[in-house]
């Protein structure tokens, strides 16, 4: 009866706007988009930031919304993948567990929402959702992640080395990427197809020396290079107080323009990213994002995550800004979409994950002849020595 | 391209007659490590004392919740793939209980290294808690400012990570440390820094958390580079680090930090640097490692023994610079044959260090030529890796050929 209610009342209030196949379809109506209010940015050595308002379509909501929790409900199922040792290694997960990015999921799915496809990215280990954001499939990260022939580095890599197109990884040493990054920037500026790269690394990779090399190259040469610290307070057991002089780590860049960003609302991730990369773009040279962001889980599987921080703050940060939950609500509080059809999505997604799994398990591992492929760019192929001399492999690439 | 290869499988295509058992030992699980910390040691005639949350807190903190089992038993294998997954390719052999120096404990490698610098910390009681502390992720910063304390005179233990990691520090290391004494002709020296870095293969670490880089430090004069075997020598071995006075790096076999038990002594002891041990006497053959490697190499000891009756020599080099050539000379003269074995890669590795210098020294004494089974020449791999490590069917395989030579 409500519902019937509701729905007369939205019928006669919006039906200019929609289009007829929605009306055969759903006995609901929903707003084709809604404003929200986001936070504004802190800033430094800039006048004006993002913007404090923005609006969200209901694709672009279920968009976000399907790809977010595609992150969560595969950083799980490696969670339990590893539990089950078919994962082995050292995992990141992004919830922290397997280097796992539970909770960091806006910061991914955000970004992408800000870039194009054409753009560039790199990060550190806590890749599983840039890789699938940008572009690869569950199916593919997982069998990374076991280490089979269909994974995405054809099971060479694990779980810190994913690579896609213009994804360049998934890089273990910490801190090692962001010269690369600004390197990446550097061939964007020379081929000047207006490309931005944006360049992640973490609060404890931001004290590494290496960084500030890096800044000082990119805002001499006034690079395309977005600097993005994922600041989620903990550098492994270390809080930020513990591991650094100045936690204001969108200043850090001193010369370098920076702002500080919400990290667990999707939104204000997404308007931060488009100022960014519109600042870079029009040639004004790299800029700073600090993504104030959590994880759940410990810095990865072998770490419990409790030992540095208590399991209040834990829950509270969980209960009162999980990205997921707080787009739902926006979607669901405005109009842009129903409960049960977000459930539908989550059944999906759910059900893709558990294919993807499978597949992970039941692919086969490289070929013990792969072992020694891809070392140099050979041609034609070496031979490598192995472990004594009556053993030697091919090397092809 | 036959099917996917397993572990198990692997070891029967290499050679190994089918009546040797398949199980070699199983360790510990250890996923990783305590969550790291750098911990610096100041003792400038000012020792400040207790210990922050290192690796001993926190296991204090694990004890107290009552998962000191998972700490020190091996995890139970749950299911046949996690079975053939966590058989580690050696067995630990713990040494028999020392006498001569005291009271000993239980005490498991990292337990024993915990040990070594409780005792190291203990000699100024008048210092206090803040000298352990952890530093922010910066290894050059971490390893250079280990070189200015030491260089005032104060004593300094730095811990890197993960081996894998000392490369930002390299420079410092090879530019710095090691030639301060040569450089300011004996005015002044960075002698009282040890660093401390896990090392070596652990099962699942993959590219970046299972590198051996010995061999690029044994390149550079003027630093001593040490790898202990077990809990026992890892103590002894790091307070003789810790008093020698030229810096020194430590590397501990990170797989072994749960995996080997043995009784320690309590009270501080020291074990001499570059002194060779020659852990199993033998005629036959002489069988060169360090670290995990040496138990291997026991292994092989015994396969030898019982399937072709060849006495092997055992020698465990313990310090890998200055190395001790003499030890391993006076063995190859009287064996005559020797086989020499590491995880690092093959090419560079330390290997031909020794094995270039043995022909050398006694050329007329070969009988075949020195054997080196190593790494192979590849990154360390991920999915590779039982396939990648010179486990002991190599070993022998390497060791028969040169029998029959």
């Amino acid at each position: 009866m409500r519902k019937m209610l509701a729905a007369v009342s939205r019928v006669l209030s919006g039906v200019a706007q929609k289009p007829a196949s929605r009306v055969l379809v759903a006995s609901r109506n929903f707003a084709n988009d809604a404003t929200f209010e986001i936070k504004k940015c802190d800033l430094h050595r800039l006048e004006e930031g993002p913007p404090v308002t923005t609006v969200l379509t209901r694709e672009d909501g279920l968009k976000y919304y399907r790809m977010m929790q595609t992150v969560r409900r595969m950083e799980l199922k490696a969670d339990q993948l590893y539990k089950q040792k078919i994962i082995r290694g050292f995992c990141h997960l992004c919830d922290g567990q397997l280097l796992l990015l539970l909770m960091q999921e806006a910061c991914c799915v955000g970004l992408e929402a800000g870039i194009n496809p054409t753009d560039h990215l790199i990060t550190a280990y806590r890749a599983h959702g840039f890789t699938f954001t940008r572009g690869l499939s569950v199916r593919e990260i997982l069998a990374e992640l076991t280490g089979r022939r269909g994974g995405c580095a054809k099971g060479k890599g694990g779980s810190m080395h994913m690579y896609a197109k213009n994804f360049y990884g998934g890089n273990g040493i910490v801190g090692a990427q962001v010269p690369l990054g600004a390197g990446i920037a550097l061939a964007c500026k020379y081929n000047g197809k207006d490309e931005v790269c944006l360049t992640l690394y973490g609060d404890g990779a931001a004290n590494q020396g290496q960084i500030f090399e890096a800044y000082n190259m990119a805002a001499l040469w006034k690079l395309p290079c977005i600097f993005i610290c994922e600041n989620n307070r903990y550098g492994m057991g270390t809080s930020v107080e513990r591991a650094a002089a100045s936690t204001d780590y969108y200043k850090r860049g001193d010369f370098i323009p920076g702002l500080r960003v919400d990290g667990m609302d999707i939104l204000c991730v997404r308007e931060a990213t488009r100022f960014a990369a519109a600042y870079c773009r029009s040639g004004k040279g790299p800029i700073l994002m600090e993504l104030q962001t959590y994880r759940y889980h410990g810095h990865s599987m072998s770490d419990p995550g409790v030992s540095y921080r208590t399991r209040e703050e834990i829950q509270e940060v969980r209960s009162k800004s999980d990205p997921i939950m707080l787009l739902k609500d926006r979607m669901v509080n405005s109009n842009l979409a129903s409960v049960e059809e977000l459930k539908e999505i989550d059944v999906e997604v759910r059900k893709e994950i558990e294919d993807a799994a499978q597949f992970a398990t039941a692919d086969p591992e490289p070929p013990l002849e792969e072992l020694g492929y891809h070392i140099y760019s050979s041609d034609p192929p070496f031979e490598v020595r192995g472990a004594n001399q009556w053993i030697k492999f091919k090397s092809i690439s | 391209m036959g099917p996917p290869l397993r572990p198990n499988q692997c070891r029967s295509r290499l050679g190994a007659p089918p009546s040797l058992p398949a199980v070699c030992g199983r360790v510990a699980r250890n996923p990783g490590l305590q969550v790291g910390m750098a911990a610096f040691a100041a003792t400038a005639g000012r020792l400040l004392g207790l210990r922050a949350a290192g690796t001993e807190g926190r296991l204090l903190r694990l004890r107290g919740a009552g998962l000191q089992w998972a700490l020190l038993q091996p995890a139970s294998a749950t299911g046949d793939a996690a079975q053939r997954r966590q058989v580690a390719h050696f067995t630990f052999q713990p040494d028999p209980e020392p006498q001569e120096y005291g009271q000993t404990q239980k005490m498991n490698l990292f337990q024993a290294i915990t040990s070594a610098l409780d005792n190291s910390l203990a000699k100024d009681p008048t210092a206090g808690k803040d000298r352990v502390f952890n530093t922010p992720l910066c290894e050059q910063g971490i390893v250079g400012f280990g070189i200015g304390i030491a260089v005032t005179g104060a004593t300094a233990i730095a811990e890197i990570q993960f081996a894998d990691y000392i490369f930002p520090a390299f420079d410092q290391i090879v530019n710095e440390a090691a030639k301060y004494r040569y450089r300011s002709g004996d005015l002044f020296n960075c002698g009282s820094l040890t660093i401390r870095a896990p090392w070596g293969c652990v099962g699942h670490g993959a590219l970046y958390h299972s590198q051996s880089p010995e061999a690029f430090f044994a390149h550079c004069p003027g630093i001593k580079v040490v790898v202990p075997r077990s809990p026992f020598q890892a103590k002894g071995l790091l307070l003789s680090c810790i008093e020698d006075k030229n810096p020194c790096i430590f590397f501990e076999p990170k797989i072994l930090y749960r995996a080997a038990v043995e009784q320690v002594p309590v009270e501080p002891y020291h074990i001499p640097l570059s002194q060779a041990e020659v852990i199993q006497e033998g005629s036959d053959v002489t069988l060169v490692a360090w670290g995990t490697q040496v138990h291997v190499m026991r292994e092989v000891a015994s396969m030898a023994q019982e399937k072709l009756g060849v006495s092997c020599e055992v020698i465990d080099l313990k310090t890998i610079l200055p190395w001790d050539m003499d030890t391993v000379c006076k063995s190859v003269i009287k064996t005559g044959r020797l086989l020499i074995s590491h995880e690092a890669p093959l090419t560079g590795g330390f290997a031909s260090e020794i094995s270039s210098t043995v022909q050398e020294e006694c050329f007329l004494n070969l009988e075949a030529p020195i054997s080196r089974v190593c790494g192979y020449d590849t990154p360390f791999p991920h999915i590779f890796e039982p396939f990648y490590i010179p486990d002991k069917w190599k070993c022998y395989d390497a060791l028969r050929k040169m029998i029959n030579y």
